[in-house]
């Protein structure tokens, strides 16, 4: 369980200080798949990074599964449970895709669980395995990889920031799933989703809606989702996404 | 083979990956005396009369066949010049595996100073592997300053890795290459400094025929106050390609020079040079962190990779 009270984010940006994030509180508790939505710029991709330890907060706290982890290094965290599929991935001269996934499951992963994880993403995973995490994949390619190495760590807290960026339509349907599993078998764990997608918001348990760094509202699905939907932040690509031939 | 102590037999491991005495063709130098040497029906070793260093004779037309010719040096003070010529018949096809390891634990400086010369006939091919490599406490430092001369005769191709990853304190490596039509030379040096270690890199290659090629690659990692230079030139004298590439990290106090250099002499020599130095990227750093490594744990991932 992740609870946060009253983060908040400042920065000195051109003279000015200005809030990022302006007191935020909230719970993920276990068996919980969270979806954040909102328009771009209000702060979610920060709120991620604050919880995974990238950016420390100008103030309030974070408790994961009751211990204080406002102070804690990102291999802490890491090491605690968190993982983290970051927004633009991360590429890497001479590390293959195996490698990043062995760092990620934390043990000597063999080639066939390695595969495993590449093919939930829906990537051939023979193709994909001894290829290097370099400027040579696509950016649909790399997103899909990030979000494999966050399965493949199985972590108690997985946060996904925009996982449907840059990836065509044809795929996306394999992501819904992915997260359909994922909600499926999330047992003692929680799932935070940062998204606009209605597909993916329609996977939710709840729905958090942040905007200009504080949450404008949040509840249930059922509840949250009629308020959103024909807004700017559910975006319907996934309407055409079934146009698209997507079975 | 004479008996080697285990110190030579580790430096033997780690520049040559020998366990035992190599299948084919080879030349086993160890503090300046041959500790073994053996020919094949393709391949002749022939020690040389006036100077240190022997020449290697392949016939036309041998495939699939090796030759290892690895130095050892454990005793501190000795330096030495060694002369290898390597004559590759029409055709053949082999790798040559070469390779310098210095222990010095002694006060005084121990250097080997390894000239190569490749003579390779037309439509030959030599895969060529080169490790250096230094260990030992002492005081003196590990010298190693090769000096290699590539002629390629008409659609010969020669492709040279180097590396040299750990305790070698001083080196300064001088590569000449000439190509005629149709030749192809592919350079991979991998390069890892330490402490005060300094390593200059010298390339000139020289793309005389038509059609003839280059791709000359340097991955390297400066650390603690070590400096290197990269100096790589091509020149274009006939239509020809050519590709000389530097890519860089550089830690602590690291220092790197890199002076790619291009001429043409000919309007369709087509010739380009990319060269990038900086440190690791605070996102690779981070994105391995967030999959529980530490800092440290981190960097030695990114930079096995880099030089992998
Ligand atoms: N370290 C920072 N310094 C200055 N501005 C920042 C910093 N981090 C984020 N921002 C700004 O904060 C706002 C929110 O960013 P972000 O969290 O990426 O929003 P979202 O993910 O919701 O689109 C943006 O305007 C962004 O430019
Ligand atoms: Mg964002």
């Amino acid at each position: 369980m992740l609870e946060l009270t009253n983060l908040s984010f400042q920065v000195h940006d051109e003279g000015r200080d200005k809030g990022i994030l302006r007191g935020v509180t909230l719970t993920i508790p276990d068996r919980e798949m969270v979806v954040v939505t909102g328009p771009n710029g209000g702060g979610k991709s920060t709120l991620a990074r604050l919880i995974a330890g990238i950016e420390t907060p100008t103030g309030g706290s974070i408790r994961f599964n009751g211990a204080d982890i406002t102070a804690a290094s990102v291999t802490d965290r890491a090491r605690m449970g968190i993982a983290f599929a970051f927004q633009q991935p991360v590429r890497f001269k001479g590390l293959r895709v195996l490698d990043l996934l062995r760092i990620a499951a934390g043990k000597r992963l063999d080639v066939s669980a390695a595969c495993e994880y590449l093919s939930a993403v829906g990537l051939c995973a023979k193709d994909y395995i001894d290829r290097e995490v370099n400027g040579s994949l696509s950016g649909g390619e790399l997103k899909r990889i990030e979000i494999a190495t966050v399965l493949a760590r199985g972590a108690k807290l997985s946060i996904f920031d925009e996982p449907e960026a840059g990836i065509d339509l044809w795929s996306f349907q394999n992501l819904i799933q992915v997260f359909e599993n994922l909600r499926r078998n999330i047992r003692d764990s929680a799932i935070m989703i940062i998204s606009h997608q209605e597909r993916i918001l329609a996977v939710a348990d709840r729905i958090i809606v942040i905007q200009d760094g504080a949450v404008l509202r949040q509840g249930p699905k059922d509840e949250i989702l009629p308020t959103l939907i024909g807004t700017a932040a559910a975006v319907r690509a996934c309407r055409q996404a079934d146009q698209g031939g997507a079975q | 083979m004479k008996q080697l102590d285990e110190i030579q037999l580790r430096l033997l491991r780690e520049v040559a990956d020998l366990h035992e005495v190599p299948e084919g063709a080879y030349n086993i130098r160890a503090n300046g005396d041959s500790a073994g040497r053996a020919s094949t029906s393709n391949i002749e070793i022939v020690p040389k009369q006036k100077v240190s260093g022997i020449d290697i004779h392949i016939k036309p037309g041998t495939k699939n066949e090796s030759v290892h010719i690895p130095v050892v040096l454990t005793q501190s003070g000795l330096k030495e010049t060694v002369y290898n010529d390597f004559y590759v018949g029409r055709n053949a096809d082999v790798v040559i595996v070469a390779g310098c390891g210095i222990d010095n634990c002694g006060n005084q400086d121990a250097q080997h100073d390894g000239i190569h010369r490749f003579f390779l006939e037309p439509g030959a091919h030599v895969k060529y592997v080169e490790k250096h490599y230094g260990s030992g406490d002492g005081r003196g430092r590990r010298i190693l300053n090769p000096v290699t001369e590539v002629h390629l005769e008409e659609n010969s191709s020669m492709e040279m890795e180097m590396v040299q990853i750990k305790g070698v304190d001083d080196t300064e490596r001088t590569t000449r290459a000439e190509l005629k039509a149709g030749a192809k030379l592919a350079v991979r040096e991998r390069l890892m400094t330490h402490e005060k270690q300094r390593a200059i890199s010298v390339y000139t290659v020289s793309l005389n025929g038509a059609g003839s090629s280059a791709d000359v690659v340097s991955r390297s990692v400066a650390r603690d106050d070590s400096y290197q230079k990269f100096d790589s030139r091509i020149l274009g004298n006939a239509p020809c390609q050519g590709h000389t590439e530097c890519d860089s990290i550089i830690m602590d106090r690291g220092r790197i020079l890199a002076v790619p250099g291009l001429e043409a002499n000919d309007v369709d020599a087509a010739l380009v040079h990319e060269a990038a130095i900086g440190k690791i990227a605070g996102e690779q750093l981070m994105k391995l962190m967030t999959l529980g490594l530490t800092e440290a744990e981190a960097e030695e991932q990114i930079i096995n990779g880099f030089l992998k």
